[in-house]
């Protein structure tokens, strides 16, 4: 079950940031990551699932040390993770990659995708230079393209051919971990189709740990081996994919679940009231309590803590938890 | 009779080919879907429509609307058709809006010009459309700026912008693809309430055939400027017929059974200019045989309401067994 344990852990991650109100308002602090603990494995996917604004990419970029957490730690292969910037948090980088959202964005239009692809073997100083093509074109192959393509520009190629040109580069250093954020949102649904069955097959080729931030849930449980769900910097449900998106737990992934648009979906959707609340106006105690069908009082002033059920799950909620009997929301308005 | 009908509409841009002979009706107070990825000229169709293509856009074909033909009618005429008779709301609704006037001066703006309230009139009115799309505490909000809302009550701005005019047909082109999940299932639940209260007919134009199946009694399936598959959307989902509408419903990732390897559609959508001799979809089709290259296949009807434009279809046409959601 486990090819080798864990790889990287992240234990009670906290990121602040200042935002000031009006132009004359005093700073508010917002924590877009509120205390978020997860586990990489070895060759093994965790799915990061949440709405804009949930703190899942800043949470993909604590992972990976290009922000330093306020609190809480990072560490890989069981050594806390460097300070950015240090010469060992360099090295550090080879080995975890970084996956964005839009491919045109994340490649120099001014250089040919070979010469982008063997930038971080440069960078990293990997490998002799006389070597230096055939690694490349080795990754072009890899990831499905052909090497005469290493010559196009980046507008030379679809959205498709440009995530394969952006997969190859992270791959170029041979990395442990590679933190995908929205890596298909972007394509269409054909492509995303075929970059998810790219990400699988290098994973099983190369044994890379993967980080996958979406927002969509079927992708998810597409690629990961577990799933966690965010809402507002916190954790509130992580389990195996399937078992959350069949039996979903926490009231937040029940309304996730159902919001996914499917022929042959049955039953009354369960829509949420309002929107997704201001990280810098935190709502008090389950900070999903003024959008929660089950909600009472005593949710609104305390928070729930992220514990295990009798089988295993991880779940943030007092209802789910049967800690407090299920209200019927505390905004006084009914939910759908 | 149908209340829009398009007949061979096709449009060029710089002589590459960006839509190449549609024929859709739709009929009152219907809801029909237009699926296809992005450059496949979904968009463009209603664009080209209502005339709101750039003057290099060269356009052939007819739209008839109530027996009246828009393309090439007097910019007199397509001005009471847009937003009067036809509202369009766009994907991204933070651009769509002004972000320098209030919500309800937006609003206020489309009565005066399709209603000719003004003046407190029109601002209850504003105050009841508002009310209408669920936005709460409307009388306050018609004070708002686009920028103190959310991307979901943008959209739902613009949805009430879309209705001052009391369209007979909402185009709706991806509604919901900015929005987060649970504010595109509040934005799919309210245009469904308007249908049914309002009886107003839908085109709604999206990349995502759940979102699409949700919404529509019917779809119709575009290809590189052309519809290769309309149907019933339960039929869709249980009997396409198309090797491309095959391919996008095995692209998308089940929700329960075996995780298996997607049926990825191999290669990209061809370039503008440079279509394929025959069937657009020919390069990426399993089904290829020489045939499919000699010429455009047209649509044939399979069963009732379902059209499909593949030479092979005979042979190829295998009812799914079961949907993959």
């Amino acid at each position: 079950m486990k090819p080798g344990g864990a790889l990287l852990e992240a234990e009670g991650l906290v990121r602040r940031y200042a935002m000031r109100r009006g132009f004359f308002g005093h700073a508010v602090e917002v924590r877009a990551v509120d205390g978020v603990s997860l586990k990489l494995e070895r060759g093994r996917t965790l799915g990061l699932v949440g709405e804009s604004g949930c703190g899942k990419s800043t949470t993909g970029r604590l992972v990976l040390g290009m922000e330093m957490p306020d609190a809480g730690r990072v560490s890989f292969e069981g050594a806390t993770m460097p300070q950015p910037g240090s010469t060992a948090w360099r090295k550090l980088r080879a080995r975890m990659q970084m996956v964005f959202q839009d491919p045109l964005g994340a490649l120099d239009r001014r250089l040919p995708i070979a010469t982008q692809i063997a930038e971080p073997l440069d960078i990293h100083a990997i490998g002799a230079a006389s070597d230096r093509s055939a690694r490349v074109e080795a990754l072009l192959r890899a990831v499905g393209l052909r090497p005469d393509q290493g010559a196009r520009y980046p507008h030379e190629l679809s959205g498709g051919q440009r995530q394969r040109a952006v997969l190859a580069r992270a791959l170029a250093t041979d990395p442990a971990v590679l933190v995908c954020d929205e890596p298909i949102s972007a394509l269409d649904v054909s492509i995303q189709a075929q970059v998810m069955n790219l990400l699988l097959d290098l994973q099983e080729q190369f044994g890379t740990s993967m980080l996958f931030v979406s927002h969509d849930l079927r992708a998810v449980r597409q690629v990961s081996h577990r799933v966690a769900v965010m809402y507002l910097g916190r954790i509130v449900e992580e389990g195996e994919p399937d078992a959350v998106l069949h039996d979903p737990a926490h009231p937040y992934t029940r309304a996730l679940v159902s919001a996914i648009p499917h022929p042959g979906r049955t039953g009354q959707r369960m829509v949420l009231q309002g929107d997704p609340p201001n990280p810098a106006d935190r709502p008090s105690g389950c900070a999903f309590h003024p959008r929660c069908p089950v909600a009472n009082s005593f949710c609104a002033r305390e928070a729930p803590v992220l514990k295990p059920r009798a089988d295993g799950r991880l779940i943030a909620c007092h209802v789910a938890h049967g800690e407090v009997t299920a209200g019927h929301g505390f905004t006084g308005q009914e939910a759908a | 009779m149908p209340l829009v009908s398009l007949t061979g509409l096709s449009v060029a841009f710089d002589g590459a080919p960006a839509l190449r002979g549609i024929d859709l009706s739709v009929a009152k107070g219907e809801a029909v879907g237009l699926v296809g990825e992005s450059g496949c000229g979904k968009s463009v169709t209603w664009l080209a429509a209502l005339g709101l293509l750039p003057n290099k856009a060269r356009i052939s074909g007819s739209v008839v609307l109530d027996g009246q033909e828009l393309i090439g009618a007097p910019p007199a005429i397509l001005e009471k058709v847009r937003g009067g008779r036809i509202a369009m709301i766009f994907q991204d609704p933070a651009s769509s809006l002004n972000p320098v006037h209030r919500i309800g001066k937006q609003i206020t703006e489309a009565l005066a010009l399709h209603r000719n309230m003004v003046g407190q009139a029109a601002r209850s009115e504003a105050k009841r459309l508002l009310d209408l799309v669920g936005i709460p505490d409307a009388s306050r909000r018609l004070d708002a700026y686009p920028h103190e809302l959310s991307g979901g009550q943008n959209q739902r701005v613009m949805i009430a912008i879309a209705l001052a005019g009391q369209p007979e047909l909402l185009v709706a082109d991806e509604p919901t693809t900015a929005l987060d999940v649970t504010i595109q299932a509040q934005i799919l639940e309210l245009l469904k309430d308007l249908r049914r209260h309002m009886g107003m007919t839908l085109v709604l134009i999206s990349h995502d055939l759940g979102v699409v199946a949700d919404s529509c009694e019917r779809v119709a399936v575009m290809y590189a400027g052309r519809i290769v598959e309309e149907a019933p959307i339960s039929r869709l989902f249980s009997a396409a017929a198309h090797p491309y509408t095959q391919g996008l419903l095995g692209a998308l990732p089940p929700m329960d059974g075996p995780r298996r390897r997607l049926a990825a559609i191999p290669g990209g959508v061809p370039e503008p200019w440079a279509m394929p001799p025959g069937c657009a979809f020919a390069p990426r089709c399993a089904h290829r045989v020489a045939a499919c290259d000699a010429g455009v296949p047209g649509l044939i009807p399979l069963a009732a309401s379902h059209r499909v434009a593949c030479l092979q279809v005979a042979q190829v046409a295998m009812p799914r067994e079961s949907v993959p959601a």
